[in-house]
Formats: C-alpha cells, structure tokens, sequence
C-alpha cells in the first residue's frame, strides 16, 4: 500500500471510530428511549469510507444535482447515516444532540431532508432499493454521472418487494446503481440462519444480473478497493456482500442481539468508550 | 387545449375509461417531457401501447411488480420527473399500499397513480379484480388527493389537470367499454371543487365515477314523481368539497350518496364523517356495494344486482323517503 492509500485508510479509521463515539453518545442521550447501536455499528465502516472517501459531494450544496446519492434503506441504522452527515459537516453538533427529542431533526428512522443529506425516510424495510432504481434511472435519463447507493441489511432480504428490485435493476441496466448488504448475520429475532436461512446472497443477486462481490465490511483497504476496482460485468448494477459484525468495537455489544435496539447506562457508554481507539495497522 | 364536444364524448364513450385515459396521456404529455408512464404489465389493457410507440423513452415496463413500480416512479419523481403509474385499482391500492402511504403520503412524491377498473368493471374476473376498498383505503392516506371522474370527458379533464398538479394523487377509473356520458361540453373543472349537474329541494345526491350518471337518471325519474333531487358530482372525493356538501343539504330532507365501491369508507363515509361534525344535516342514505363478497358475475348484471342503475337508485331513494324517522337506512343490496 502506498503512503498516500495508507493515510487515507489511517484517516477513515479514524472518522469510523469518531462515528462509533457519536453513536454511543446519542444513545447515551438518548435515555430510556434508546437507539439501534448494534445495527448502526456494523455499518460504520461502509458509511465512513463512503462519506470520508467515495460519494462525490459539493460540501457548499447538498443539492448539487449530480452528487451521489445514499439511501439508508435499513432506516435502524441511522445512527452510522448521521454521524457520517455529522463528520461531513451536514448536520451540527446541535442537532446530533438533539436526536430523538420531540420534533427534531433526527429520530430513531430517518425522515426525509434533502438539504441535510438525508436522502429519503426510511424504516420499514425492503422499500430502498425500487427508490434507487427511480433514483439511478432518472440519472441515466438526464444523462447525470452520479451514483445512487442503496444500503440494505441481511435481515431486509427477507422482503419479498427487494426481490422484486433485484430483478428490475440488471433488466434496465443499472451500472450506476450499488447496493450494499450489511451482511451482520443477525435480525431482530436471532441469527439470520435460523429466522430464514438465504444461502448465499452473493450468489443470489449475481443470478439475478448483478456484479456481485463479498468484502470484509470493517477493512477500510478492502472496502476502498471494492468500491473503486473497475467493474467486470458490462451495464450491471453492482451488489457488495460486506461481511460483518453487528455491534462491532465494543466488546460487550459484539455479536449480541440484546443490542439491536438498547438503552446504554453511563457506566456501559464509559466501558464502551475505552474500548474505541484506533489500534495500529 | 382541451376541446369537448358530443362527437368527442361518444368516441371516450365507446373507448372505455382505460382507453380514453390512454388518449389523455398520449395528448397531453406531448410537450411534457418530465411526464413518465409506468405499468405493471397491463400496457395493453391500460390504452398505453400508442403512448409506449410515441415515446418509449418515458415510457417503462416494470413486469409484475406493483410495490416496486410505486417505488420506481418515486425515485423518478425525486429526481424530477412527473410519474403516470398505471394498474388495476384493486392492485395498486393494496398490493402496493405501503408504498404509496409512505413514498407518495410521507415523502410527498410527485406520484399520480392510476387505478384502472375500480368496483365492478373486471365482471367475471371477479372479486380479486374487484376494488371495492380501493377509495377507502387510498382516503386514509394523508396527504393523498383522490379522484373518481365521472366519465369520458372527466377523465380527460383530470389528467389535463394533473400535469399542472404538485402532489400525490390517486385516480379510481370506474366503468368499461361503452360507458354513458355526463359531458358532451366543456365545463369548469377544479381539482378539489364538486360540480352541481342538476338542481333539487326535496333530496340531496352526491355521486362519484359512473354513478353520476345514474344518479342523474334516477333524479329524472324522482322528478316524474313530484320529488325534486339535486345531484353533485363529487369527482374529488379528498379533500372533499365540503361548501358543496352544505349548499346541497340546506333545507332537503334526505342526504344519498352513491358510488360503486363499498359503503364502507368511500365517498359515503367521507360525506359522513363530515356531516356528523357539522351535525344538523338531514339523514344520509349509503348506496353503494354491500360490506360482503357477493359472487362474480358480468358487469352489467352486477350494477343491476346491486342495484346502482338509475331505476334502483330512484326506488330506494322513495323508500327512505318513506320510512319513519325512527327507522335506520339500511343500504338495500343484495348479497348473494
């Protein structure tokens, strides 16, 4: 790896472990009513290296109309879709302090708010990839060179509504729409195997037209890579398979489902804390 | 510009809702070049092959995938373009109802969604084709306008409408092949704003879609009989016109509203649920289909069945007339 790719990895790894710090405290905040802190640091890698690295933006204005578009369709990973708006410098330290609090700018499920980034509200899930298809159609329509990047969870592939989106996308030859599964291997009830085992999602969409790719969702090198390697399959879209851990860098949330969706005591927020450094490469 | 005269209304006429719809996209979204129409395999049946030949750039094919085709349109409407999405009512209002509630109501895209066949027209497809819930459902969506145009000309009138409309909205064609006319001249048209066909002291009767027309029949055989019926065409039936609903019930003694669509929650239940706030109004007959799955059968035969033709309309309205005011109004439909 060359120094230039080194520093930036160094600093995306940097901006993800700042992400995890943000999220932890807005739980915290948060009190009783909580937050998806193990959905959300699953993908904190992706988000980082997307917003820190890939998205192309026009940081003066939000509505540059040829900015890349991210859709957050697993809407329980808010938290790593604002603290990513958080580093970029779309949303203020006042209003991530405000996360769920009455009528605030950023609740449990994003809402809609194009100006900050906040491409579409979401929640219910399996809904965000036919909006990226909308989305990476008008672009391809208006001869637009930006990029739609749908995030969905392992989970949200059980919706039957984002099989009928996989199949859509290759048809109209969408090489500039990406989806992204945050493959963490759990949904809300237990392990994505026993709730409904899949098999192999890379399989699944690469049968149905897509460039499908796996990658290590928390190897920032890796991430680069698969986001930036040029594409084998002619006018596909492009599904990557991030294999990874929900909970990831905090020990204690690791991997446990009790931290799907939790409310975080100061003396758990503290532990986690200590937790989050950046280790050497 | 819109011309309407009695030749056009017999062509609209015999082409059918569906076909006539096609006509008024194919006219109208010739200079329009944000106006897309979107199908879930029913180009066919929808009228939109000419539109597909004309512009097949705005023009998409989405297969069998109703949810996924609100969700395209709605990406599209966020990047500017203006979406025609068109399926049978039954489907695009349930299959993809979620959808609809939170892209087009939440999100507040720029959506029209079309929903071809609403009530009976599907005949002896019958009851999965049916929509009969379709208006109910669509009206508790917030931030939904929905429309049920009266006839040819109305349907032409609304979709002129709709290209100059900001907004989510669902249309509900009603009626087949060889529909009767209402118009066969120009008229104002406003989204949101009822039209008086016919004057009346004695009863009010709010229709929408293709019971305009029998309630205009009916109201003439009232007449014949010495009972003075107005009848509003309540094409918008949210937001509901509700200074046309006060100026049709001053002084009358009998409020009927009729659709093809269930009594439950459709234009009956929006004219009650305003009526019981303003309280003071007279009693409200519901003409309508039946709260049950009744057997299949062609389209005609239906109406008849459940009585929504002019001639039914007309015997139950006296029969409510006639019954004590302690009695309730039960909707006189069969069942079977």
């Amino acid at each position: 790896m060359s120094l230039q790719a080194t520093d930036t990895v160094e600093k995306l790894r940097s901006m993800a472990c700042r992400m995890r710090k943000t999220a932890l405290a807005m739980t915290l905040k948060a009190g009783p009513f909580g937050g998806h802190i193990g959905p959300a640091l699953s993908l904190m890698d992706i988000c980082a290296v997307l917003y820190g690295r890939i998205l192309h933006r026009n940081s003066s204005n939000p509505l540059w109309e040829n900015r890349d578009r991210f859709l957050l369709s697993k809407g329980h990973g808010s938290l790593g879709l604002y603290t990513a708006l958080a580093e970029v410098g779309l949303i203020s330290q006042e209003e991530i302090n405000a996360f769920e609090t009455p009528d605030a700018l950023l609740s449990g499920q994003p809402v809609m708010c194009v100006e900050k980034g906040i491409e579409i509200s979401s929640g219910s899930l399996g809904l965000g990839l036919s909006l990226g298809i909308g989305i990476a159609l008008a672009g391809k329509k208006k001869q637009r060179s930006y990029n739609t990047y749908v995030l969905m969870g392992d989970g949200e592939c059980n919706e039957g509504t984002v099989w009928e989106a996989v199949m859509a996308a290759p048809h109209f030859k969408l090489d500039n729409l990406i989806a992204i599964v945050d493959a963490n291997g759990l949904q809300s009830d237990g392990s994505c195997t026993n709730i409904m085992d899949m098999g192999s999602h890379e399989a699944k969409w690469a049968s149905f037209g897509w460039e499908a790719v796996c990658v290590d969702g928390h190897d920032i090198a890796a991430l680069l890579e698969v986001f930036t390697s040029p594409r084998k399959l002619p006018n596909a879209p492009l599904a990557i398979i991030a294999h990874t851990v929900k909970g990831k860098g905090v020990s204690f949330m690791e991997n446990n489902n009790e931290w799907h969706h939790g409310v975080l005591t100061q003396a758990q927020y503290d532990a986690a804390l200590q937790e989050l450094t950046v280790q050497p490469l | 510009m819109l011309t309407i005269n009695a030749s056009k209304a017999r062509v609209w006429a015999m082409l059918g809702s569906r076909g006539t719809f096609g006509v008024a996209m194919l006219e109208t979204a010739a200079d329009a070049n944000h106006v897309m129409v979107l199908t879930a395999d029913l180009s066919i049946t929808s009228g939109l092959e000419r539109f597909r030949a004309a512009y097949p750039d705005r023009f998409l094919n989405v297969g069998i995938a109703e949810q996924n085709m609100i969700g395209i349109a709605a990406g599209l409407s966020k990047e500017g373009f203006q979406p025609f999405v068109t399926t049978f009512s039954n489907f695009a209002a349930m299959r993809s109802y979620e959808q609809i509630r939170l892209h087009l109501g939440y999100m507040g895209m720029n959506v029209k969604v079309i929903g071809l066949a609403g009530g009976l027209a599907m005949g002896h497809f019958g009851n999965t084709h049916y929509g009969i819930e379709d208006m109910a459902l669509m009206r508790a969506v917030p931030g939904l306008t929905v429309i049920s145009p009266a006839d040819g000309a109305e349907i032409m009138k609304t979709v002129h409408a709709l290209m100059h409309f900001q907004g989510p909205v669902f249309v509900r064609l009603t009626g087949a092949m060889n529909n009767p006319v209402v118009y066969s001249k120009d008229y104002d048209f406003m989204i949101g704003k009822a039209v008086r066909l016919k004057e009346g002291s004695d009863v009010a009767i709010i229709a929408c879609g293709t019971m305009v027309h029998e309630s205009l029949v009916a109201a003439k055989l009232l007449d014949s009989q010495g009972i003075s019926a107005s009848v509003t065409n309540m094409h918008t039936v949210k937001p509901l016109d509700t200074d046309a609903v006060d100026a049709a019930c001053s002084r009358v003694e009998l409020l009927v509203t009729v659709e093809e669509h269930g009594i439950v929650g459709g234009l009956g239940g929006a004219v009650a649920e305003y009526d019981a706030r303003r309280g003071g109004g007279p009693r409200q007959l519901f003409l309508g289909l039946p709260d049950k799955f009744g057997k299949n059968g062609d389209y005609k035969h239906l109406l008849n069945k459940y009585r929504l033709v002019g001639e039914k309309i007309a015997e139950d309205i006296v029969t409510a007339l006639a019954a004590k005011a302690s009695e309730t109004l039960h909707t006189p439909v069969a069942i079977a």
